[in-house]
């Protein structure tokens, strides 16, 4: 079995525990909770760190708080956990569907919310998931805490906004009325990473337009939401051909790579018919919310 | 005879009463399982004895390559390292090289060149496992890399890189021609045959990647010069004489023990270098050495299974009578020719590609080239290369099907050979023992409502949705095989057993066959039971130690129940035979006057006046005067050369939809109908169907091996190499037909690999039959969403 | 360093290095060789124990990380002679054959168990999606998970009794 190569373990007490260790042991330490990403890097000999410094056991990250206008969502939240939250299912459909198809039960029982955005894996599904719910990523330093839009934290495959001396602490999704979402994606096998997905979000206006719309595509190669493809929705009353218009220009903001996964233009297809499919089930979940 | 049975109804809690149970065939729970679920198995890793160190194994990064030099000095100087072995270091002991199953070398650890990523570099045995994987880091390794053979349709292009220049003359990458069957009939057939189909079709290579990797443990005792190999191994009387041949060591002074294998599938058929090294490492230190794969090895190094690209073509009538099949192989074997099969056929037993069907003529050319991938060929539940047979004809009827536009059932009925025509003799060699096709396709048919679901279908085609059902119908050979035809490395293919009744009526029965999950402890334990009326649980089953076990050639090719269980019957009844005399003696009669019923020898006539196997056995071993001749015991043992092969059979039905805009394949419902002759313990024959419908599932929609250009495996784990999980499969829907085979004692004919068999082309044939309004015929595995996709495209491309 | 953790209900000790994975806690330096590893990826499920109650791959956790916490392996799944209608039901339905993936499968479907004591047979597939068996097909395991819902006091075979 692989096995990884010596290092030294110490637990953090609490946050600013954490990042007084992160600071104590400089850039060779690493920050483990799930550890779903981590330790298979590490047995593979790809990851390296001389210090891990363990955060389970700090419990103010580990929190899930609705507050009138946002949902806060600890870092150290497991995927299992936002699966069984009804408020989660109730107020962001697109989280259960993807945490339905996030590795399988058994690695959702460790793998955290925060670990998944900090390893920041192109095929990675509740990044596409924070930015189509425009959710906002609190970081932790030594010197305070900073809260950044998706925008400014996932910088691209693999880089965050988070410092090597910086801990993600706390995922807040914004709460906005008459909101509907949706997240498919294709895979080969249950548990395996992303052939391609794509989610939504619909926030429609009163008179039965679309207010407001995100579309973010997950290993196609597009680095934060198709802000074309959603801007066509806006304004617009919803129909299949506007719903065709917004996939094909989110196909057309994609730019996969061929790999075993798939050609290139099989997953340029995935991403107009998935954006297509999740757009027509934010609108249907926009009108008929799910009552908790 | 032929006895069709409906689908039986679930049993019963069988374990209710004890009277209930059935002392001989029938369902039971399996004596194997109280050890097994309460986490106390023994298997290879599980196993620590006392000083024991770890080895690892340091690969190859590349595909193909010289080695300039290996600079272990660092490694050597690691605290807890004993010691660092090389490819030259085993040339010192002329051990660099190890014969394999088919002729050819294999290299123990490089010494010239690499030839596949992922081969044997150097070997390191350190005082724990984390220590040895430390080490390999610290050995320094450097290659001057060489162009790779991968496109296995170039290897034998001039000019293509020599892979085996080791081999004396070499000059380019054959390793055989290989013919059955007769070319100049079958081509005049297809000459005058109104109609021809000709179809390329890619098995792609695959991994039998059982849940244990492979692994052992060597103690060398130097002062006796006993070695103990603890191994995970199918076959560890064909390991202890091959290590005798390969190491000098004198083959009493060898014992292998296989403990609980997690799963074999041919897999751990092979000697492996990493076994090789363990022994070497334990006399090098003298202490045990205990070496175990890890996942990535056992995928990219250990036995692969498949790798044939095949031109199939069908000759018939317009009116849909099949007349000729002839084929075209090209195989690859790899960088060394690894593959087990017996030596007369070096495309295993590739020529039962007839089928079930009445030919007039059938030929197949088989062609095999080495390519920098690793070695192996025959493993992962497939009988010889039965896989494939099946595979190519059960396609080549659906495109002929579809050519004529018949039903796919229709055309396979009007073909099936006649049960009156059995024994069979085919056109390629084969004499299939028995068989009644008609009644098991006709039961798969009522199973899965056959009718009703292409109405289902074509109402659904209406609609633009896409659904197919998959047929196949196959027929095997298995149970290698009658000793005059068949050896593996000069060993012939016959298994022994022994059965010993002690004084007090319980017995044990010795085997050379080796179980890797499929019961062994509770089927041959029945077999004994059918014969001499002892319960299954008074039966002590020893097997995977050839100190304490008869010499056979192993568990593979699903030959357990055909050869050892034959074995067995007739053991038992030769005890069963000897009870006779000794009972006679004791009842002071004549042993022509005895009469048996299970457990007991009575006076014809006089039912009362008997004696149980129990007061014979005791009888035996007491005082009682024996008649001439007769020993005092109640033991025999037999070796059982099988008079011919056995020819399972079954017709299959999958149903899949497939979800047009994502090229997703869900297979939603699976009929099987197997005939595997006499029934020991149907629920273990169901398990075994299960286990390989899940396997053919797997193939046909996810599993493969593939490589890059420059020879990188892109399936080295299993984040890669895809195994089905309990979603990707539907609940079994299996049936039964029982044809015996007539030259077995008790008519078994073994069920193993039948489903692994028979299941690929089921899927796949749903697959195309769901494509089919997209004018699709063929499509080769696997069937991914991408692939499927691009199928749809009108671009059905090989995985090759 | 020393890891403590409760093990089967027993609080244990072991000096061990920092990287040593739960997997080889449990099997090297305890002894407890029920649990098994298959794969360095964390795809395979042989190694699953539960933690606290819920399934984990102890492959991919360390000792360390487990310290103080409450881990059921296979050998703690029985009541002394009585075993887990879970391992009575993976007897009575065939749910296992090379035996290797069991354990992680048992532990898994008691969780559920505890969760869900009726569980629907997608409910099953799904609960064990992260665990792969070559042998059975999975059907039986379904089955033999089906049995226990059913038989939640089931009278306990012991494990020396004979099976039949």
């Amino acid at each position: 079995m692989q096995v990884p190569a010596p290092f030294d373990y110490v637990r953090a007490t609490s946050v600013a525990n954490a990042l007084e260790l992160l600071e104590r042991h400089g850039p060779e330490a690493r920050v483990i909770a799930g550890g779903h990403s981590l330790l298979p890097m590490m047995k593979l000999r790809l990851a390296r760190p001389d210090w891990i410094i363990d955060i389970n056991d700090v419990a103010e990250l580990h929190a899930l708080t609705e507050e009138p206008d946002e949902l806060r969502v600890g870092a150290l939240t497991r995927h299992a956990e936002l699966l069984d939250s009804d408020v989660v299912g109730r107020l962001f459909p697109i989280i259960h569907d993807a945490e339905r198809v996030i590795a399988d039960p058994v690695v959702r029982n460790r793998g955290t919310i925060g670990g998944s955005l900090g390893q920041a894996d192109p095929a990675e599904d509740l990044t596409t998931v924070c930015d189509v719910l425009h959710a906002r990523i609190v970081i932790a330093s030594p010197g305070g805490e900073r809260v950044v839009d998706m925008a400014d934290f996932h910088r691209g495959p693999y880089e965050t906004a988070c410092e090597q001396h910086e801990l993600i602490t706390e995922i807040r999704f914004p709460v906005r009325p008459r909101a509907g979402s949706a997240y498919e994606k294709v895979e080969r096998r249950v548990g395996d990473w992303a052939v391609a997905a794509a989610g939504a979000a619909l926030w429609m206006a009163e008179d039965g337009t679309v207010a407001d719309a995100t579309i973010g595509l997950t290993a196609l190669g597009l680095e934060g939401p198709a802000v074309e493809a959603a801007a066509v929705l806006i304004g617009e009353r919803p129909s299949e051909d506007l719903f065709a218009e917004a996939a094909d220009l989110a196909a057309a903001a994609s730019s996969p790579i061929e790999d075993q996964r798939g050609p290139v233009d099989y997953k340029r297809h995935l991403a107009a018919e998935l954006t297509r499919r999740v757009l027509g089930r934010a609108l249907d979940r926009a009108a008929h919310p799910a009552v908790a | 005879m032929t006895t069709v049975e409906e689908r039986p109804a679930r049993e019963a809690n069988p374990s209710a009463t004890a009277a209930d149970r059935p002392i001989g065939f029938g369902r039971i729970q399996r004596k194997e399982d109280p050890r097994f679920v309460r986490g106390k198995g023994n298997y290879l890793d599980d196993i620590v004895l006392p000083g024991m160190l770890h080895g690892a194994i340091l690969r190859s990064p590349m595909a193909h390559g010289r080695i300039v030099s290996i600079d272990t000095t660092e490694a050597l100087a690691h605290p807890k390292v004993h010691a660092v072995i090389t490819g030259t270091d085993l040339e010192g002991l002329n051990l660099a090289w190890a014969p394999t199953l088919s002729a050819d070398v294999q290299a123990v650890l490089a010494t010239d060149k690499v030839r596949f990523q992922g081969q044997e570099v150097a070997f390191v045995v350190a005082e724990d496992r984390y220590s040895a994987r430390d080490a390999l880091e610290l050995i320094d390794v450097e290659y001057e890399q060489l162009d790779p053979v991968i496109d296995v349709r170039r290897a034998l292009d001039p000019g293509a890189p020599v892979v085996r220049t080791d081999l004396e003359g070499r000059t380019d990458n054959h390793i055989f021609d290989w013919e059955a069957g007769d070319a100049a009939e079958t081509d005049a057939v297809f000459a005058a045959a109104d109609v021809v189909v000709k179809q390329e079709m890619v098995y792609p290579r695959v991994h039998p990647a059982p849940m244990e990797t492979c692994g052992a443990i060597a103690d060398y005792e130097p002062i006796d010069g006993k070695l103990t190999l603890y191994e995970t191994t199918q076959a560890p009387h064909a390991h202890r004489t091959l290590f005798a041949m390969v190491a000098g060591i004198p083959e009493h002074k060898i014992r292998v023990i296989s403990p609980d294998i997690g799963g074999g599938f041919g897999n751990k058929v092979g000697i492996y270098p990493g076994y090789i090294l363990a022994v070497v490492g334990s006399i090098v230190t003298g202490k045990p050495v205990k070496w175990v794969e890890d996942r990535s090895e056992n995928l990219m190094s250990t036995s692969f299974a498949r790798d044939y690209i095949m031109t199939g073509e069908v000759a018939a009538t317009r009116d849909g009578k099949i007349l000729a099949v002839r084929t075209n192989v090209l195989a690859d074997h790899g960088a060394f020719n690894a593959t087990a099969q017996p030596t007369k056929y070096p495309a295993g037993f590739f020529h039962i590609f007839t089928g079930s069907y009445d030919l007039q003529a059938a030929h197949c050319k088989v062609t095999g080239v080495y390519t920098n991938k690793a070695p192996g060929g025959v493993a992962y539940a497939c009988s010889f290369r039965v896989t494939e047979a099946v595979y190519l004809v059960e396609r080549m009827v659906d495109v002929l099907a579809s050519e004529l536009g018949m039903d796919p059932v229709e055309l396979r009925l009007k073909n099936f050979i006649k049960p009156e025509q059995f024994p069979y003799a085919n056109k390629t060699g084969w004499e299939y023992d028995s068989g009644d096709y008609e009644p098991t396709m006709r039961l798969a048919m009522q199973i899965a409502g056959y009718e009703d679901l292409r109405r289902e279908q074509a109402e659904k085609r209406a609609r633009g949705e896409l659904m197919g059902i998959g047929i196949s119908f196959f027929t095997e050979t298995v149970g290698a095989g009658p000793r005059k035809h068949m050896d593996i490395v000069g060993l012939g293919m016959a298994d022994g057993a022994e059965v010993r009744v002690h004084p007090t009526g319980k017995a044990v029965v010795r085997l050379s066959v080796q179980s890797q999950g499929q019961g062994h402890e509770t089927t041959f334990a029945q077999i004994v039971a059918e014969e001499l009326g002892i319960p299954p649980e008074d039966i002590d089953v020893v097997h995977g130690d050839t100190d304490n076990t008869p010499f056979g050639l192993g568990t593979y090719g699903s030959r357990s129940t055909p050869v050892s269980g034959a074995a067995v019957a007739l053991t038992s009844r030769k005890v069963r035979d000897k009870a006779r005399l000794i009972a006679a003696a004791m009842l002071e009669t004549r042993p022509e006057d005895l009469e048996w019923e299970k457990g007991r020898w009575f006076v014809k006539g006089d039912p009362g006046a008997g004696k149980t196997i129990a007061e014979i056995a005791l009888g035996a071993h007491g005082t009682v005067a024996l008649p001439e001749g007769v020993d005092g015991n109640l033991d025999a043992e037999v070796t059982y050369d099988p008079p011919n092969l056995t020819f399972p059979f079954g017709a299959y039905i999958c149903v899949v939809d497939i979800d047009k805009g994502t090229g997703k394949v869900h297979v939603r419902r699976f009929v099987a109908v197997d005939d595997c002759g006499t029934r020991i313990n149907p629920m273990i024959i169901e398990g075994q169907i299960h286990g390989g419908l899940a396997d053919g599932v797997g193939m046909a929609l996810m599993e493969f091996i593939g490589f890059d250009e420059d020879g990188n495996c892109l399936g080295g784990s299993f984040m890669d190499y895809l195994i089905p999980t309990a979603m990707e499969v539907p609940d079994w829907e299996t049936g039964h037909t029982v044809t015996p085979s007539p030259h077995h004692p008790i008519g078994a004919k073994g069920i193993g690999e039948s489903a692994t068999v028979g299941s690929p082309p089921a899927v796949v044939n749903a697959v195309v039959d769901a494509l089919a309004p997209f004018g699709l015929t063929h499509m080769d595995m696997p069937c991914t969403p991408a692939r499927v996709w691009e199928a749809m495209q009108g671009r059905p491309t090989p995985p090759i | 360093m020393q890891v403590t953790m409760t093990v089967n209900g027993t609080e244990v000790t072991r000096d061990v290095e920092p990287r040593i994975l739960l997997v080889h806690y449990l099997r090297e330096s305890l002894g407890l060789t029920g649990t098994h590893w298959g794969c360095d990826t964390s795809n395979c499920g042989t190694c699953v124990v539960l933690v606290d109650g819920e399934p984990v791959k102890s492959c991919t956790q360390l000792a360390a990380m487990t310290a103080g916490h409450e881990v059921t392996t296979v050998e703690g799944m029985a009541d002394g002679a009585t075993l887990d209608p879970v391992q009575q039901g993976f007897m009575e339905e065939h749910g296992l054959q090379c035996g290797f993936c069991t354990p992680g499968m048992m532990l898994t479907a008691r969780a559920l168990l505890d969760r869900n004591p009726d569980p629907a047979e997608d409910e099953i597939r799904e609960a064990i999606s992260g665990q792969i068996c070559r042998c059975t097909g999975y059907a039986t395991i379904v089955r033999s998970v089906q049995w226990a819902a059913a038989h939640p006091a089931a009278e306990g075979t012991t494990a020396s009794e004979v099976p039949a």
